[in-house]
């Protein structure tokens, strides 16, 4: 049990640490939250500068202490963060690299890495959130194309993506957890309809996506046929092992933030707001062990990611709310003003305990996979 | 970085959890709790097993180990709510003779002035000893396992960052994987509605928020014994005490009727959780150290 670095490790943090500081000073401004064309190429950009710097495939070809190092290095540094590349690094590209076939890695992954496609996801809609495997986008077969018609919904980037993760239903007789295959939809395809929508933050973060008569080959599918749900499921262990870490970095800057705001404007004369904040302290302090735990426990597995990642996420989402209400807290009367810092974030972590399967759905896969308790 | 359980720690670990399977079991629990006292001879064999001297070097007559591997050890006796003043004894080897092979009971001045196992114990360390004992008054301790009694104020308590705040992390940290296996084991067994009560998702999210606040305290207290870092250990105390209270409350609610009675083990888990978490000194302190550390700029 250590928590010291390798020499090959800390010298990886040293070349990145210099590297950053040399390239941040030039980056661009960064655009606004709703100007999408905007955010995709600053996006992008940054995935190109890291591509041509070597480090573009740190999440996929890296070890995960290697990508533990980069996560809280970039962000330390206050690099930008995958954005609209989310999903195409994260979710779809580890997907694709774990079940695709090699003209699919050869035709999908490098412009992933390169930062020249963004992907989206869609997994979820109107009637099939939680529920995953209650979706209703249908895939009729013809030919050697498959015909998808039905919707999706709170999918992140729809606006400025190039291709979606698609969960079709293939077979309406089959179970609901069998009979879904995952494709490769091009956004552009004629019967794609993309309408953004507002989140309670103000901004088009996600979108509804029709799909009418789209027709998308079948060569697009990755996986088998009817065999999506398991592909499905190796994506979202991605989801909910690795895809916090540089979040936790970012959490504890900000309650540092916080607490020197606090004794600015004299509320950390107050014990109850001081205690509240030492409480925070002590617990992205552990949630941060407990990512060098799991990492290292992946690590040492050689695996994907575990449901361990549902632990972590539980008890995340759960602070990071809370974090934004000390925030709160302290601004006082401030904390009404949506041009303070922090004040959008509070909005935006209303999403943490929703996102990526709820609270509720994750307390569930804890029950169920972790303690062995029967499925109600 | 290998933050994990080494093979030696594994081992480590099996053998005391085999060792207090064996001599500490649910029975031997409940005789203590019927018939008082402290087992004389399961604190020698503890001695004999190297609990105490764990941290001593080979040439003291130690285990020659460090903290991480010491909190294992109490992590263990957390877990089968192992009763004694034992993390007292443990901090006393090498200094208090025969506390490093256990013929010795050796107890501490621990916080708000209360100490424990006071009329057991050979040794009383701070606090001045023999005129601790003198001005002593017994209370009734809410913990059937724990006899108590309050000295007089002018002594200090345990600092927020000391081992010995660490080590009663760790017992915490075992207690509250006792009442997750206790509370897990009853909500797949007992039946209601026709089905195991752990198949209702009330019951279900109460048994997930218990593991946990487990691996949230774990992974701090583990993290505390790498570092020995004062506010790792500061934040360690605070997440093993929410973890072994809040986790023994949960534990009793999924028992329902039964975790009220006296019978069930989950009322010692939560007793024997308060009376260590006075044991660390105020919970405030912790919190101000974590706060401080805050504008210290470390983050």
């Amino acid at each position: 049990m250590d928590l010291a670095y390798s020499p090959e490790e800390e010298e990886f943090r040293g070349r990145l640490r210099e590297w950053l500081a040399k390239v941040l000073p030039s980056l661009p401004p960064k655009p606004s939250p709703d100007d999408w064309p905007g955010r995709r190429a600053y996006d992008l950009g940054w995935q190109r500068t890291l591509y041509d710097a070597g480090y573009a495939d740190v999440h996929w070809d890296a070890s995960p202490t290697m990508r533990l190092i980069f996560l809280e290095e970039t962000e330390k540094a206050g690099a930008p963060y995958v954005g609209a590349n989310f999903v195409g690094l994260l979710h779809a590209g580890p997907t694709i690299a774990a079940e695709g076939t090699a003209e699919q890695r050869a035709r999908w992954l490098p412009p992933v890495l390169r930062g020249e496609e963004v992907w989206c996801q869609g997994f979820s809609e109107p009637d099939a959130g939680s529920d995953l495997a209650a979706l209703r986008t249908r895939a009729r077969r013809d030919g050697d194309e498959y015909v998808v018609t039905g919707s999706k919904i709170w999918t992140s980037h729809a606006e400025v993506a190039d291709w979606c993760e698609l969960l079709v239903r293939t077979d309406t007789s089959a179970p609901k957890h069998r009979g879904i295959s995952w494709l490769a939809l091009p956004m552009d395809a004629p019967g794609v309809t993309v309408r953004p929508l507002r989140t309670l933050a103000g901004s088009t973060e996600f979108a509804e996506v029709f799909l009418d008569e789209v027709r998308v080959p079948v060569a697009n599918r990755v996986g088998e046929e009817n065999d999506g749900w398991r592909v499905t499921m190796v994506t979202l262990s991605y989801e909910r092992g690795t895809a916090f870490v540089g979040e936790v970095v970012a959490c504890r800057r900000v309650l540092g933030e916080v607490a020197r705001e606090a004794r600015a404007n004299g509320r950390w004369d107050d014990p109850v707001v001081r205690r509240r904040l030492g409480r925070l302290n002590a617990e992205f302090r552990a949630l941060w062990r407990l990512t060098q735990w799991n990492v290292s426990e992946s690590e040492s597995s050689g695996g994907v990611p575990g449901v361990g990642g549902s632990v972590f996420k539980l008890r995340y989402s759960r602070v990071r709310q809370e974090l934004y209400d000390v925030a709160a807290d302290v601004l006082g009367p401030d904390a009404l003003d949506l041009g303070r810092g922090w004040v959008l974030d509070r909005l935006s972590s209303l999403s943490y305990t929703i996102a990526a399967g709820t609270s509720e759905i994750q307390r569930n896969i804890v029950g169920e996979r972790i303690l062995g308790l029967p499925k109600g | 970085m290998r933050f994990q359980l080494t093979e030696d720690q594994r081992a480590l670990r099996d053998g005391v959890r085999g060792l207090l399977a064996r001599r500490f079991g649910r029975e031997a629990l409940w005789a203590a709790v019927d018939g008082g006292g402290l087992d004389r001879g399961l604190w020698r064999e503890l001695g004999a097993a190297g609990f105490f001297a764990l941290r001593l070097t080979e040439a003291e007559g130690g285990v020659g180990l460090g903290l991480p591997e010491a909190v294992l050890l109490f992590e263990e006796a957390g877990r089968v709510l192992l009763p004694g003043p034992l993390v007292a004894t443990h901090l006393a080897a090498g200094t208090v003779p025969g506390a490093a092979t256990g013929e010795a009971v050796v107890t501490a001045v621990g916080g708000g002035g209360l100490v424990e196992w006071l009329d057991e114990a050979d040794v009383v360390v701070g606090g001045g000893s023999g005129a601790v004992a003198a001005g002593a008054v017994a209370l009734r301790s809410v913990d059937p396992l724990t006899p108590l009694h309050r000295v007089s104020a002018d002594v200090s308590s345990a600092r927020p960052d000391d081992p010995f705040v660490l080590l009663t992390a760790a017992e915490q940290l075992g207690t509250a994987v006792r009442a997750c296996e206790l509370a897990v084991q009853h909500a797949r067994t007992r039946e209601q509605f026709g089905r195991p009560i752990g198949a209702f998702q009330a019951v279900k999210h109460l048994c997930a928020e218990l593991l946990v606040r487990v691996e949230v305290a774990r992974a701090a207290v583990y993290a505390a014994a790498v570092t020995g870092d004062p506010v790792d250990i500061a934040a360690a105390r605070l997440l093993a005490d929410e973890a072994a209270v809040r986790g023994a409350r949960d534990c009793l609610q999924v028992h329902g009727g039964m975790g009220f009675t006296w019978e069930a083990d989950v009322h010692l888990c939560l007793k024997r959780a308060w009376v260590r978490a006075e044991r660390g000194g105020s919970i405030t302190e912790s919190e101000e150290l974590l706060a401080e550390e805050l504008l210290a700029g470390a983050g």
